[in-house]
């Protein structure tokens, strides 16, 4: 399959058409969505009016915008007006949000074409999209084996050329983690890069929005499309519309890369074999790699397994069968909200909502909401003073490749290990990037991670792209 | 260092929350949130007096908007969503409580 | 009411008022009062997924300027959500303030001298509202209920006294004064009978000097007069208990305004767990000193203020001129009434005009000039209106503006006076004769007849004052 850049070059040029894209990328589609499910909505006429939208406006000597034509596949919690967005629950089966998400608005703004939803753990909770109540999605690379998740449904897609670029949520890891274990490129933005209006929440303070791409360069036009201060979203940063393509070769000479020892710990030796290679080719590049410590990231599955469920309890509160998705009839609305919600609700939103109620009840917020809280503060000034060591940071995505259905579901606390190397960057709200590097087991792709200070996504599309090119070569 | 999560404390949890749950649930989210908050007795157990909580990554003030209206959704798009309407509104069954 | 046996009630009040401004407090949905269900809603304040608050900065400006008239202080704050399930709250948790309020402390003098500590006055929004089905209308017994969400995310500021109120008067005293200082500001309407400004009153009793005995907390006061009623009530009921031996529980009660009385809504084993925490969705608030004097600065003269400054003008106030400074104090028109005085107009002509014929057409304040109304009262003292054909020009005016002596020609008001006055008393002498001779014999009562008598052939177009010049100068 094209790479968006080049789609985007072509159907400008006119040496294709955005219909022509789209028809690949649908049939492509067809061919494995059965055996994978990776979307769980796809409309093709409604898809087939907008890339005949964005060529009705080339032929009119318009500019199409700077993904013009590029098909896209959406996260199944992503807000668009009139179509079925889910979080892949039950209990929001159907519902059709009568608005669109910011970034939803930008790409289109921008000529990319969404072709459908993608499957993902059920309000993201989960790491394998094991958790969804349409099923889950097979890894593309070996079908028996999980994609990863949340995001599993859009790493997926572009794993398996399905469409050349995909949006994703992170909020521990759920972008990075199906990245590496589907062999794309995952990139979680700095909070607040990225707008979250129209993105159903899982945890607020630490959601953000990325993209997938099969490359570097597309992950970096497609980031740079949807990244701007929204005055929607209070927590959008400022003054935010950054520049990411054009310096997407400006390599790392002269840089300093930190390779964090609680990164890498207890990961697969063909892990720790690639990120320590990868550390050979940026140090190859120019840069110095030095060894750094973070003692504070051994906490972050702790503090992130209070803090996202306390938020992700009174999130989902909403969905009590009052106003829209399911409800299940009962004599009196609290039985009624119970009755919908014990149904509506799959065993591991369930267990995250319980999670999170009890750590901000009476008796015990200050010991474990309070605590967690503080944690992050120390999470925060640790990256803080790292990243005055180095530039930026390395390590793994993932302890290991792609692991077998079923391996983890029935123990939580194995399935939650497997964000133990993602999850610090969402506490500090830093960006970091997942780029595939190597293989480990059963020949399946290692991702390593990249990490950088709050808005050095150009920086760290930059490292990533000498990862990318020493893979190439 | 926080108590050992009980059989009890799920349920009321649970009752807090709006979910029903069988015996053999509450015994099955009893273990596996008893060993998640085991874990969690790693920072529950450190001493931070010192240490400022932080809700927020950046620390952003005063973000506002204008006070100036922006169009509503349409009456029938809001009720078309809903479980069940009556009257322009939103039909629940009965309330057996006043609002706290 | 005194409490029998050397009972003292002590009472703090939460009064929530809704702010007058033009959207929501979270959304662009506009804020207004009697719409049609479900017409004033979008994403935000039906809480549909994926949707996010941002605070409205006139809310903030509003709140401030009731932190300020109370002299609050104004600092560094913080929303949290307040959880809990109830069908008319989208999201099913309250954005409110908790531990960081945008104002903390302050202070409220009341008329009578006394003073009530403000402990805070803080944000949050309001909910939807739900109608019960059924036989009796009632949440009790309805069979299903209907929920309308144009109220929800209006934003509140709810004000906490201190307890330290010791008598329903007081009480009554102090929400009225706070009801004035809402108006003042411009941050509310005051208009309870809408639920604008709702009450909910804390109520224990001690003996004198004791420390303070258990509270209940009374929800439901939608008037001042089930303020005093409903403290009453349960201060009565609290120390008629304590006699019988007894025991106050701490609970919330729900006052029946038609029965009269407070009952169990909650005790408190059954208090919610509300599980607070930092609304993650918001950004802390913290406004600078720039911010908080802007605000400072457009604040206008508060209540206590403007009752002394008219006080000092009118010589003998009457109880029922007093009532009647209320009504111009509550509506802001001090200044027509100002102007009335320095334009040697009587002071209680000004301030019934300015209570009862302005305020029943108060919308439209902004068609009457100051000297419209002042050249209006002039031509009644003098004589050239009677207080009908005054009253008359002073709704036209009102309505559409004008100039009064033009108004007052058009409608051929003018016409009356003097020779025509003279011939109709003339006539009326000639007609009764008896009154007349009881009138010159010195029964000034008789006058009001020959008034009357003046108004029924005039259709009330004579002036009162008129009347009796021209008896007098029969007599």
């Amino acid at each position: 399959m094209k790479s968006a850049r080049e789609i985007v070059q072509d159907v400008k040029g006119g040496a294709t058409t955005a219909s022509a894209e789209l028809e690949h990328s649908l049939e492509a589609i067809r061919a494995r969505n059965e055996e994978l499910n990776v979307f769980v909505h796809i409309d093709e006429d409604d898809a087939r009016a907008i890339a005949r939208n964005v060529d009705e406006r080339v032929a009119k000597g318009e500019d199409p915008g700077a993904l013009a034509g590029v098909p896209i596949a959406l996260k199944d919690n992503l807000c668009r007006i009139g179509v079925p967005t889910t979080a892949g629950s039950r209990i929001l089966e159907g519902w059709k949000p009568p608005y669109s998400a910011t970034v939803v608005d930008l790409l289109l703004a921008a000529g990319a074409v969404p072709v459908g939803t993608t499957n993902m753990d059920e309000f993201a909770m989960g790491s394998s999209t094991e958790t969804s109540y349409y099923g889950p999605t097979r890894n593309p690379l070996d079908p028996s084996r999980v994609p990863g998740g949340s995001s599993g449904g859009s790493a997926a897609a572009v794993a398996a050329s399905m469409t050349p670029v995909s949006l994703g949520s992170d909020t521990g890891g759920s972008i990075r983690q199906p990245a590496a274990l589907c062999g794309v490129v995952g990139v979680k933005p700095t909070y607040g890069l990225v707008s979250r209006y129209g993105l159903i929440a899982f945890a607020s303070s630490l959601d953000q929005i990325g993209p997938f791409a099969s490359n570097v360069t597309d992950a970096a036009l497609v980031l740079e499309a949807i990244a701007g201060h929204d005055p929607r979203d209070s927590t959008s940063l400022p003054e935010v519309s950054p520049s990411l393509v054009a310096g997407i070769e400006a390599g790392v000479a002269g840089k300093r890369v930190g390779l964090v020892r609680e990164l890498i710990e207890g990961a697969d030796p063909e892990v720790l074999a690639a990120v320590e290679r990868a550390a050979d080719v940026l140090r190859d590049a120019g840069a110095t790699v030095v060894e750094l410590s973070i003692p504070e990231c051994r906490l972050g599955l702790s503090a992130y397994y209070l803090i996202a469920p306390a938020e992700a309890s009174s999130n989902l509160a909403r969905y009590d069968g009052v106003r829209y998705g399911l409800r299940v009839d009962a004599q009196d609305v609290s039985a009624m909200n119970e009755a919908t919600r014990t149904l509506g609700f799959g065993a591991e939103v369930k267990r995250r909502i319980m999670l999170g109620t009890y750590a901000l009840s009476a008796g015990y917020y200050d010991a474990y909401y309070g605590q967690a809280l503080k944690v992050r503060t120390q999470m925060i000034d640790a990256f803080r003073s790292a990243y005055r060591e180095a530039d930026l940071l390395l390590g793994a995505t993932a302890p290991s490749v792609a692991f077998r259905f079923g391996e983890k579901t029935s123990n939580p606390l194995a399935m939650y290990l497997s964000d133990v190397f993602t999850i610090p960057t969402n506490l500090a709200g830093d960006p970091a990037i997942s780029v595939p590097f190597g293989t480990g087991e059963a020949g399946l792709p290692v991702g390593v991670q990249l990490l950088g200070p709050g808005r050095s996504e150009g920086q760290l599309l930059a490292a990533a792209r000498v990862l990318e090119r020493a893979r190439e070569s | 260092m926080a108590t050992p999560l009980r059989r009890e404390d799920v349920a009321k949890v649970a009752k807090l929350a709006r979910l029903a749950l069988s015996d053999s649930e509450l015994d099955m989210f009893t273990e596996q949130l008893g060993q998640i908050l085991e874990h969690a007795n790693d920072i529950a157990a450190l001493k931070l007096d010192d240490v400022v909580a932080t809700a927020h990554p950046y620390g952003l003030i005063n973000v506002v908007r204008d006070d100036v209206l922006i169009p509503c959704l349409p009456v029938e798009d809001v009720l078309a969503m809903a479980p069940d309407a009556e009257d322009g509104r939103f039909a629940v069954p009965r309330i057996l409580g006043e609002a706290p | 009411m005194t409490l029998p046996n050397g009972w003292e009630m002590v009472v703090g009040l939460e009064v929530h008022t809704e702010l007058r401004t033009t959207t929501k407090m979270f959304c662009g949905c506009a804020n207004a009062f009697g719409a049609a269900p479900n017409t004033h809603v979008c994403p935000v304040c039906l809480g549909l997924p994926g949707s996010l608050p941002v605070l409205n900065v006139r809310a903030v400006d509003l709140a401030m300027a009731i932190g300020l008239a109370l002299h609050s202080r104004i600092g560094f704050s913080t929303f949290h959500r307040k959880n809990y399930f109830y069908p008319d709250m989208p999201k099913d948790f309250q954005i409110s303030q908790y531990d960081l309020p945008i104002n903390s402390g302050g202070y409220l003098d009341l008329p009578d001298g006394s003073q009530v500590t403000i402990e805070r006055a803080h944000l949050e929004e309001d909910t939807g509202k739900t109608t019960h089905l059924g036989a009796s209308g009632r949440i009790h017994g309805a069979d299903r209920s209907l929920v309308d969400y144009n109220r929800s995310g209006v934003p509140l500021v709810e004000i906490v006294s201190g307890p330290d109120i010791r008598s329903s008067t007081q009480a009554r005293l102090y929400a009225s004064e706070l009801r004035g200082i809402l108006i003042a500001t411009g941050a509310s309407d005051g208009r309870m009978e809408e639920g604008s400004m709702r009450i909910d009153a804390n109520v224990s009793v001690r003996k004198s000097g004791a420390p303070f005995g258990t509270r209940c907390e009374i929800k439901n006061l939608n008037s001042l007069r089930s303020l005093v009623r409903a403290i009453d009530f349960e201060a009565l009921r609290q120390s008629e208990l304590l006699d019988e031996g007894g025991v106050v529980r701490q609970e919330t009660r729900h006052w029946d305004d038609a029965v009269g009385a407070t009952s169990t809504m909650r005790v408190k084993e059954e208090a919610e767990d509300y599980r607070y925490f930092r609304e993650p969705d918001l950004v802390d608030l913290d406004p600078d000193v720039a911010w908080q004097e802007r605000i400072r600065a457009a604040l206008g003269p508060m209540p206590a203020e403007r009752r002394r400054a008219l006080l000092d003008r009118l010589s003998e106030p009457t109880p029922s001129q007093l009532d009647a400074l209320e009504v111009v104090i509550d509506l802001g028109l001090d200044d027509y009434v100002v102007a009335a005085l320095n334009g040697g107009v009587d002071d209680a002509l000004a301030i019934a005009r300015a209570a009862n014929e302005i305020a029943a057409d108060v919308e439209h304040r902004d068609n009457l000039t100051s000297d419209a109304f002042v050249s209006t009262l002039r031509m009644e003292s003098s004589g050239n209106l009677s207080a009908t054909q005054a009253k008359t020009v002073l709704a036209e005016l009102l309505a559409n503006g004008g100039d009064p002596s033009s108004i007052a020609k058009a409608k051929g008001f003018e016409q009356l006076s003097s020779d025509s006055l003279g011939a109709t008393v003339a006539t009326l002498i000639d007609e009764h004769p008896d009154e007349w001779t009881r009138y010159r014999e010195g029964d000034e009562k008789l006058a009001q007849f020959f008034i009357g008598q003046v108004m029924k052939v005039t259709k009330g177009q004579a002036n009162g004052k008129a009347v009796i010049a021209e008896l007098q100068s029969r007599r």
